[in-house]
Order: C-alpha cells, then structure tokens, then sequence
C-alpha cells in the first residue's frame, strides 16, 4: 500500500469538505460548543456549590471528559458518509476505481480524510475545554485536574478509536444506502454504546478511571479491527461496481 | 493490443458475458455493439480488470487479466470513460482533471501541460476554474474525457460517449475519437449509435451475451446476405423477371417493387451483362445500383435472431 496514493485520495476529499459549508461548520461548532459549554455548566456547580465540591467535582469532570470520545464517533460519519455516498451520489466511483490505485489506498484515504480534520477539531476543542475548566475548578479544588492520564488515554487513544470505528461503519453503511442522510442516520446506532458508557460514567456506575478507560479502548480496539476487516472486504472494486445499491 | 480467449462472466447463475474471443490490433478503433444488458459494460470491465472474469484468458495492453500483479500496470495504461461521467460537481474543470492525473503518478509540470492542452482541445479552457456543476451536458462529458485521457492511455474505453448528448456535443466527442485514432491510440467504444459506430469504428463486434459477430463494417454489410444489384425498370413484370432469371442463370433474380435485384459475387463484372439481360428481355432500364444492407439491418438481424450472418 503506497501512503502517498492515500494521500492523494484523503486531500482530494478534504478539499471537497472545505466547500461544503454544512460539513465544515458541524465539524468546527460542535467541539467549541462544547468546549465552552461544559467549563461553563462546570462553572455555575463550582459557583452555586455549597459544601463537598472536591468530593464530587473531579468524577464530574471526568464524566465530562467521555464527550470527547462520542464526539470523535459523532463528527466523522457526515464527512464519511459524504465521502462514500457523496462518490455514489456522483457516480464518481467507478473513474476513481479505474485509477492505478488499489482498493485499500482508497479506503485509507477516505479513513484519513474523515480521521484527521475530526481529530483536530477535538484535540483542539478538548484544549479549550482542558484551560476552561482548570480556571473554573482550580480556586474550589486547589489543584488542576487537568492534564490527567485519563484525558490522555481519552484524547490520544479512546477518541481516536471512537473515530476510527465511525469511519469503518460508515463505510459498512454506505455499502447499502443510496444518500449521505440515510447513512448518517444509520451510522448513529454506533453512539449507543458510547452514550451507554458515557450514562454509566456520569450516574457512577462505571468509573470512568484510567484502568476502566484503558479497558475500554481495548475493546474498541478489537471492534475498529473487526469493522476494518468487514470494511475491506465490502470495499472491493467487483463488490462496489456490481453489489453496491 | 486486446487479446481475449473464450472470456466469460457469470453472476451467480446468470451468465453476462459468455466466451468472447477478441483481437483488436493497436491504433484500432474498434466498436462494441449490442442491446442493453448484452453484455458491453461487463466485458469492458473485464478488459480494464475491473472485475474479474469467471473464466477464460486475456492480454490487454501487454497486461495478463486476472494477474493481481498485473492489475496496477493496467489501469497505468488505460484510460477509461465510464457511460456515467461521475464528475465531482463541486470542483472545477481543471481540479477533476488534475486529480485523475496525480492518481496516475503524473509530474505536476506534465500534468499542466496535458491539463491545458486538453481543455484547450475541448474548448473548455476559458472555463476551467468554474465549477463542474454549473455546466451542461455535452461539457461534463468533455471534461470527463479529458480526465479520461490527461495521463496519455495507449488504449481507450469509451461506454456510450455520445449517449443524451445534443448533435454539437456529441460531434465534438466523436472528433476526439478520430484524432485520437489519427495518433494510432487503440480505442474500444462501446456504442448504440450504429451511425457513429460506422462512421469512426475500423471494425465493429455485436454482442449478445455471446459476440454474434466481428469485422469491418463493409464486410459485415456485404457478409450478411451477399452482394446485389437493383436494376429499375420501367415497366416491371414477372413475365420480365422470369426472362431475365433464364437468362442469368445460375443467379436469383427477384421482382421487388420496380426492381429486378441480382444477386452478384463482382458487380463491376457482372452489371453490364445483367444489363445487357434486361435490355434482351425488353426491359426500359431507369437505374443500376448496388444494394447493400445496413449495419443498422445487420445488427437487428443478429440480435433478434441471435446467429451468425449467412
């Protein structure tokens, strides 16, 4: 597999994504939301906060900080399911198969054009959120709670696996529908384990400590592997020119 | 340049394509002919190792089919034009270009260089910035084809190039397949237009699951039922005919309308004699000419009877 074929593919489609203003700004809005808005929730508790903050506030945040890891598996699916559905839609992918370029490079490229403006704009959301909060906890708590290596094994290993599985489930899903809203609409069934663990962690069932979040990513590691299999197998030229709707 | 053995594609238990023998010789360019769901888009696939094939052999552009290591190579060489053009409509002119020319490894300052000679060539340059969305028909599928041939292919699949292009359009892609013709580029054109596919195709092939046939387009003509003469007579007869018929005899002679139609192996040498026969018999001759059928005849013939010509 030659990365820079990849290359090619992956910013050919960024540079389509950069138009569609709708994508651009879903990408861009939600981290920043986000990451001004929990700091800002975080900061009304610290304010209105009577007694007992330092008992609850840390497991708080850190509930918080699972966002991240949903938000990486929510924002790549519009921009692969745009770069799948989107060459369907155009009948682009037969040209682009008829390319000296083999099937995986082109799979790779779409993964990384979904991968890498998804994990910018949460890496530099989770930033602001990461100063945000410090400011808004930092006088009740006498300590900053971030960096942590929970946030690292969330931003650097869990969010971006999250991404990953996404990307590969969109392509699954795009294998069988025929527009970019049927397959964001599918691709959303992939929240819900995320959102389950992310309850589970906010009511404390499931501690959302570094050892439990390690587990996690392992898990997911699994499921990227598995979906990444299952999306090479569908992503074959006989299979997209001749099986896919 | 294409060389195929008995290749064949089946779908589960439906066969597309079954057992076509090809030979088309470089700077040929050859028409592919059938109905819809004959077969043309398949077979064209399979040549450019889009999908594989279920059995059989074949070489296309020095390439073996089927041989993964072979597959890159081949897709280096051709250049294919899918019957939809599947242009990025949110890009320019020149930016759907240039992709397909830095897929297929081009140096940037080559691939400029092709890019403006060919949206020149197309008559598209003034335009090239201007998104692919916002242009017609008959412009989309030029662009499409100079995406097609911006990394110089020795060898060319067209499916249905002119296809729902308006008569100006469609007359601008058919002059790019004569030029290119002109430089000796092997192009495989799969087509319905049996007027354009006369009119630019050195040998044509018509399939129908099977290729029911191959060759030029004057030896399919004068193949399929024989050479013959139609001579128009003033006053036409069965009484003339049967005259005539004696006197040529061992050739048919039949009465159509007010024609005696001759059946000839050398008109040149056979039409002053037949003239001559009419003439004996009585007969006014008004006018001599050569029948032959159309390919538009021939092609319905084969399809709808599914046979070789006679």
């Amino acid at each position: 597999m030659r990365l820079s074929q990849a290359w090619i593919v992956a910013r050919h489609d960024m540079s389509i994504f950069r138009r569609r203003r709708g994508v651009l700004y879903g990408l861009i809005a939600l981290p920043f939301a986000v990451g001004i808005g929990f700091p800002a929730l975080v900061g009304v508790i610290v304010h209105r906060g009577t007694g007992g903050l330092e008992s609850y506030l840390p497991d708080l945040v850190n509930a918080f900080s699972f966002w991240w890891v949903i938000g990486a598996g929510i924002l790549p699916t519009t921009i692969a399911a745009y770069g799948i559905v989107g060459e369907k839609v155009e009948k682009s992918l037969e040209p682009l198969l008829s390319t000296p370029t083999t099937d995986g490079e082109i799979l790779l490229g779409k993964t990384l054009a979904a991968f890498l403006p998804t994990m910018a704009a949460v890496w530099a959301g989770s930033v602001l959120y990461q100063v945000l909060v410090d400011l808004e906890t930092r006088g009740a708590l006498g300590y900053l709670l971030y960096p942590s290596w929970g946030m690292a094994v969330i931003l650097f290993v869990l969010a971006p696996l999250a991404c990953l599985y996404a990307v590969e489930f969109s392509v699954l899903v795009s294998s069988r529908v025929t527009d970019a809203r049927s397959a964001q609409q599918y691709a959303g069934i992939i929240f819900l384990p995320l959102i389950f663990i992310y309850i589970a962690g906010e009511i404390g069932t499931i501690p959302l400590d570094t050892v439990n979040l390690l587990y996690f990513s392992g898990a997911l590691a699994a499921l990227v592997l598995a979906l990444f299999y299952v999306s090479l197998r569908l992503f074959r030229r006989e299979e997209i020119l001749t099986q896919w709707k | 340049m294409i060389h195929t053995d008995r290749l064949t594609k089946r779908f589960g238990t439906v066969t597309a394509v079954d057992g076509v023998s090809l030979d088309i010789p470089e700077g040929e360019v050859f028409g592919f002919l059938g109905p819809n769901g004959a077969g043309k888009t398949t077979t064209m696939r399979m040549l450019a190792s889009l999908v594989s094939m279920t059995s059989g052999t074949g070489e296309v552009a020095g390439c073996e089919l089927g041989k993964p290591a072979d597959e890159l190579k081949l897709r280096q060489r051709i250049g294919v034009l899918p019957e939809n053009v599947g242009l990025y409509e949110s890009l320019s002119a020149y930016e759907n270009v240039a992709y397909f020319g830095r897929l297929h490894r081009m140096d940037e300052p080559t691939l400029r260089q092709n890019i403006e000679r060919l949206l020149r060539m197309m008559d598209l340059w003034e335009k090239k910035d201007l998104p692919t969305a916002t242009f017609s028909k008959g412009m989309k599928q030029k662009v499409a084809l100079a995406r097609t041939l911006v990394h110089d292919p020795i060898l060319l699949f067209l499916d249905e190039p002119t296809a729902n292009l308006d008569p100006e359009a469609a007359k601008t892609v058919r002059d790019v397949v004569l030029d290119l013709k002109r430089q000796g580029r092997t192009v495989f054109l799969n087509t319905h237009h049996l007027e354009e596919a006369q009119r630019i195709c050195d040998r044509v092939g018509i399939l129908r699951t099977k290729l029911l046939t191959v060759g030029s387009v004057e030896s399919l003509r004068t193949g399929a039922s024989g050479k013959h003469t139609a001579v128009r007579v003033d006053r036409p007869s069965e009484q003339l005919a049967a005259t005539v018929r004696a006197r040529l005899a061992p050739r048919t002679v039949e009465l159509s309308g007010d024609r005696l139609v001759v059946g000839v192996t050398d008109p040149e040498q056979e039409n002053p004699e037949i003239a001559a026969a009419v003439m004996a018999a009585g007969g006014r001759i008004l006018e001599v000419s050569q029948l032959s059928q159309s390919l538009e005849d021939i092609y319905l013939k084969l399809v709808h009877e599914g046979g070789a010509p006679a």
